[in-house]
């Protein structure tokens, strides 16, 4: 029976292991109702085995889940037929038509009026004109929007986004987002895995992220950026020689350094005594990017 | 707004929305499984039925060669309409299109999907099972109202095999592993199924083997359905029904394992 819940997804002591590697580990995750969570984090960080374990396509070794009330995985079928999915990779029939396409997950899903749920899917995608076409002549913006418009098929209460836009180029992502951030204005709740630092900035309401399977820390980007790089990033330039003793003075002083690319950028640079941090500094706002970087020690895509 | 969906095993609306996908699928690609369901028995009719009938053998047990093998080829049709499909299918599905994850997500356990998959294989194979014996009635073949009973055999066979092929693809790591089954298992079935000669031709442990061999059981059971039926032909189709029973449980087993981390 649904227990009518707080949080929309409620994960606690999660453990996932395939053989040695343990990709969930004490995962605790909670996400309530109406906001979206964006799970930031590097390949790797168990993101996607996340996402497994809440559609009931991995079961975990250990820990208690619960999706909209429902235990898993005992009641997981429940709560599938509560719940979204847009998967990482392109699984639409690409000989099938966008309708039927669309028409068979709403029978998946049990929806009772199937072509109004096609007419609302096809509208949500704008693909109402192609809707006779078989997958295989859309372009990948399309197919990407058809995707997410298939997990909105039953009116889920919950979406899981995995990697929405994964691969895609800078055009369609940019689409994308803004079919996500209308589902988020409407009040949608949303679990969505990424590992683009920016897609997280841009669409989440917080941003929880993930590292050797578990969340280590966890807020709205702009609470996490001011609470672990502070407000101010300075990026020096230079040979190796001369970023190693830029390098140093600043850690000498406390403050974060990371590495940029051919520079270093020194976090918390707003807190920095004269002299600290070299005349010809870039200085910018710190970004979540920042924090990513210094909390998994990945480089950001 | 969607139907209210329960915790039951084995719901007809999540079985039926699967094999709506493989219908919907199917529509794209009947015409050419249907000209090769036409073809293949006629080139064999001529082929066998009537080169090797009209030259080297006269009649078997009392049947002319085309009788013998319209009925007999049945059973390839079947075999060759379910196990190979469900084979490359249900790999294909499973590793290059990602099929499976995006049917798990909705409200469908594996055990549906894999009664679904089944299902669907065992009414095409059911169906196209038919098509040499329309083509021996063709070739002169008597019509009989025993026949009518054969789309229901083939179904049953087909069931068995379908999952067989579910079973083998959810049990090897790549798709080229499949050769060895059709070599080594579908291949020898295949030939000893009394076919194109009666089984009593082969040795004798091979014959004792063969009524093992569910296409044998089915090959005769078409061969009932069409000159007259035995009572040994009810054990016949029990040990269809076991046969295809046994391999849909085998099938979800490994499937289960297959998909589920």
């Amino acid at each position: 029976m649904n227990v009518q819940a707080s949080n929309a997804i409620e994960i606690r002591g999660a453990v996932k292991r395939f053989g040695p590697i343990t990709a969930v580990d004490g995962l605790d995750l909670q996400v309530p109702p109406g906001i979206c969570l964006g799970l930031l984090g590097p390949n790797g960080a168990g993101k996607s085995t996340t996402m497994r374990l809440l559609t009931g396509q991995a079961i975990a070794d250990a820990g208690d889940l619960r999706v909209l009330g429902y235990e898993l995985p005992g009641q997981s079928k429940v709560a599938r037929s509560k719940m979204g999915v847009v998967p990482q990779l392109d699984n639409l029939d690409v000989d099938v038509t966008v309708e039927d396409n669309l028409a068979v997950y709403a029978r998946l899903y049990r929806v009772r009026d199937v072509p109004a749920a096609v007419e609302r899917c096809l509208e949500i995608s704008r693909l109402a004109t192609r809707r006779g076409d078989a997958v295989d002549k859309l372009s990948g913006g399309m197919r990407r929007r058809l995707l997410l418009a298939r997990g909105l098929v039953h009116e889920p209460q919950l979406l899981l986004l995995d990697e929405p836009t994964v691969g895609l180029d800078p055009q369609i992502r940019t689409e994308l987002w803004s079919l996500i951030d209308g589902l988020r204005a409407g009040g949608k709740t949303i679990l969505m895995s990424t590992h683009y630092i920016e897609e997280a900035e841009r669409l989440a309401d917080e941003v929880a992220m993930m590292h050797h399977g578990k969340v280590i820390a966890r807020a709205k980007p702009s609470e996490l950026i001011a609470e672990h790089v502070g407000s101010q990033t300075a990026e020096v330039y230079g040979p190796p020689d001369r970023l190693a003793e830029v390098r140093a003075v600043a850690e000498s002083e406390g403050l974060r350094v990371r590495p940029a690319g051919p520079a270093v950028a020194i976090m918390g640079a707003e807190r920095s005594r004269n002299g600290t941090i070299p005349d010809d500094a870039v200085r910018r706002a710190a970004t979540l990017e920042d924090v990513f970087v210094l909390l998994t020690g990945e480089e950001a895509e | 707004m969607s139907a209210e969906v329960g915790t039951r095993r084995l719901e007809p609306a999540a079985i039926a929305g699967v094999m709506s996908r493989e219908v919907a699928n199917f529509r794209t690609y009947w015409r050419g499984t249907a000209f090769s369901s036409i073809l293949e028995p006629i080139v064999y009719l001529l082929a066998f039925g009537l080169g090797l009938g009209a030259t080297l053998v006269k009649g078997v047990d009392g049947l002319s060669y085309v009788e013998f093998v319209a009925t007999g080829m049945v059973a390839t049709a079947v075999i060759f309409s379910s196990a190979l499909p469900a084979m490359f299918g249900t790999f294909v599905k499973e590793r290059f299109q990602n099929t499976y994850d995006a049917v798990l997500a909705a409200p469908v356990d594996v055990e549906e999907l894999v009664t679904a998959e089944i299902l669907w294989i065992g009414i095409r194979a059911g169906f196209f099972g038919c098509f040499p014996l329309i083509i021996g009635i063709a070739f002169g073949l008597d019509p009989q109202w025993g026949m009518l009973l054969v789309p229901i055999f083939a179904f049953v066979t087909a069931l068995g095999w379908a999952a067989f092929g579910v079973s083998i693809a959810a049990s090897v790591a790549k798709i080229d592993q499949f050769n060895y089954v059709t070599t080594l298992v579908i291949t020898p079935l295949f030939l000893v199924a009394g076919t194109f000669f009666p089984i009593d031709q082969l040795p004798e442990g091979l014959q004792v083997a063969a009524n093992f061999n569910p296409l044998y059981q089915l090959v005769e059971l078409v061969r009932g359905a069409a000159f007259g039926f035995e009572t040994v032909d009810i054990l016949r189709f029990a040990s269809l029904v076991v046969f295809s029973l046994a391999l849909w449980r085998i099938a979800v087993s490994r499937m289960t394992k297959r998909l589920i981390d």
